[in-house]
């Protein structure tokens, strides 16, 4: 493992763009196998989508990323620091939950299911972290998050509550609050897949949008048009393996893998 | 939404189609209400007829000076054991739930300890810790105290009182965190808010929704266990009234004195609650539930129509 490590680091030192770099990740729970042997990197700026079955370990894969999954094995690179760990010669010493979210704030997520704070209006909830989690004073704060808002164009529910707003609204919400937090990687975790279906373009908009922003992008999903316009690479696992990645036109337009070509087939 | 009309009291309505439109009349809920109503009747009149009673006593005690002061104590008794037991409910609760087996087998016991014997037998406890440690030593400070002067019957009672609460809100805070989906726990972990945080500014407001009801009971329950510490001799509205009348022999009267002043309090915790509940329901529902004021105004309408919202609400609802 030190073999490894330590080209990685110096690399980050070197300022590599190397954003994540997932090295033979294992996780299981209890007998089952989620992930068996994951290698995956991602470079800085690039949108990579992760597609596959439902239980394919994909969203676990990417809850691997901050660390909101432990790994069982192997080693979870993003920004060039192990994520979870310290790394101190060739021992992995593992970080108190304060270090964890220190690193965090560098990671924002998106979840399926929004997750929105219900009892806070939506401006509170893109306030919360930034002023809490990284003391930033509240006035540039809500200066950020109202610009974020105008962004995902819902600058005038700014003092609404979560739940008088429609799935697609909250989810840009949710969008908004990660950014707020100005995160070099972010993690999209099924964004659409809760919401009805003539919502889910308002989200993938802002997520095109962001996109071509530079900002690096994972995203777990079942949106194959979104990944065939935005991805620059498209990664199908199946069974808790990578089964095949490539280029996303390349990959959904013309899979070699007779397991992708039967999944492709279904979602298509 | 063309026959949903609104009217005034006592006038007739006509929806946008040119129909009058007459509620049911309900003959069995005039009849239902006049037997009640008559038979309240009765009751008052035996009540206020029948001498033994005794009101001009109850209304000569009702604002003496020693039932004031009585009132004051329990007030006082209530509100600094309940304050007591909440802290203590908020952090058993938290050990409750730590992932240190060590920790959170401590908070059960405390649990299992004081749930599991009565809260009078722990008053007299005590108030008897002279008997078993005569005096208090602080090791640590220095500091010693006769127990015998430390305990008084007021802190034996302010001890008791709160200790036994905790242990019963410990189990309502405990299921108003777990009420909380875990999903709000990831989200605020996933933007790097540390756990302190996450517990005081995103649990906790989304658990008071279940903390508040059962803690206005447990309120309202402890303002009326207070009246056990009259059996400590604490001067509290209870033992107040039984000062007087084991002077006077109005034994009637004065328990009549003592349970007004419990319903009165217990009326003005009520109201209290029910603002407090209005006031964490804000983002959980579309529109906050009417105030009493605005139910007596619907239950006198004479036409169907939509249920109260603020107007803002309203606006905002019907984009």
């Amino acid at each position: 493992m030190t073999m490894q490590a330590e080209p990685a680091e110096a690399q980050a030192a070197s300022g590599s763009n190397r954003m994540i770099w997932a090295d033979a990740i294992h996780k299981s729970y209890g007998r089952n196998d989620v992930l068996k042997g994951i290698d995956l990197e991602v470079a800085a700026g690039e949108v990579v989508c992760l597609i596959g079955p439902s239980g394919s370990g994909k969203s676990t894969f990417l809850r691997c990323m901050n660390h909101l999954e432990t790994v069982d094995d192997g080693i979870m690179w993003v920004a060039g620091r192990v994520v979870g760990y310290e790394m101190k010669g060739d021992r992995l010493r593992e970080q108190s939950y304060a270090q964890v979210c220190r690193s965090r704030t560098k990671i924002g997520m998106v979840f399926q299911h929004f997750n929105l704070f219900p009892h806070m209006t939506v401006l509170e909830n893109i306030m919360e972290a930034p002023t809490v989690a990284l003391r930033q004073k509240k006035s540039v704060v809500r200066e950020r998050a109202m610009r974020l808002l105008e962004q995902v164009g819902l600058a005038e529910k700014a003092q609404h509550y979560p739940r008088q707003l429609s799935g697609g609204q909250q989810q840009r919400v949710a969008i908004a609050r990660a950014l707020c937090m100005e995160p070099s990687l972010m993690l999209f975790d099924e964004p659409t897949s809760a919401l009805d279906p003539e919502l889910v373009g308002e989200v993938l908009k802002v997520m095109k949008d962001l996109a071509r922003t530079g900002m690096t992008m994972v995203v777990v999903t079942h949106e194959m048009n979104f990944a065939r316009e935005m991805a620059d690479r498209v990664v199908f696992m199946d069974g808790g393996v990578i089964v095949e990645e490539g280029p996303a036109a390349e990959l959904i337009t013309n899979p070699r893998h007779p397991r992708t070509k039967e999944f492709l087939a279904s979602v298509l | 939404m063309s026959t949903l009309t609104t009217s005034t009291f006592g006038k007739s309505s006509r929806s946008s189609d040119g129909f009058t439109i007459v509620k049911a009349k309900h003959p069995g809920r005039w009849i239902a209400a006049g037997v009640l109503l008559a038979l309240v009747a009765l009751v008052l009149y035996s009540v206020f007829t029948n001498d033994r009673f005794g009101w001009p006593v109850v209304a000569y005690y009702f604002t003496d000076f020693s039932t004031a002061r009585g009132l004051l104590i329990t007030l006082e008794l209530t509100v600094i054991s309940m304050v007591i037991g909440m802290a203590l409910g908020v952090i058993l609760a938290v050990m409750r739930l730590s992932p240190n087996p060590v920790v959170r087998m401590a908070a059960a016991a405390y649990v299992y300890f004081f749930r599991g014997t009565p809260v009078l037998v722990q008053l007299l406890f005590w108030y008897n810790l002279a008997a078993l440690y005569p005096t208090i030593n602080l090791g640590i400070l220095g500091l010693q105290f006769d127990a015998n002067a430390v305990i008084t019957p007021m802190f034996a009672a302010i001890l008791g009182l709160g200790l036994n609460q905790g242990a019963y809100m410990s189990e309502i805070v405990r299921a108003g965190l777990l009420s909380v989906d875990s999903g709000q726990v990831e989200a605020a972990g996933a933007l790097g808010i540390n756990r302190f945080h996450t517990l005081r500014r995103i649990v906790l407001p989304q658990a008071m929704r279940v903390i508040i009801p059962p803690t206005g009971n447990e309120t309202i329950g402890m303002l009326k266990t207070t009246s056990l510490v009259s059996v400590l001799a604490v001067p509290e509205v209870l033992y107040s009234a039984q000062v007087i009348y084991a002077r006077t022999f109005d034994t009637i009267p004065l328990l009549i004195v003592a349970s007004l002043w419990y319903i009165v309090v217990t009326t003005v915790l009520s109201i209290g609650q029910y603002y407090l509940e209005r006031h964490f329901a804000r983002g959980s529902q579309r529109e906050l539930p009417p105030t009493p004021l605005q139910k007596i105004a619907y239950l006198f309408r004479v036409h169907d129509r939509r249920l109260p919202v603020s107007t803002k609400t309203d606006q905002e609802n019907s984009r």
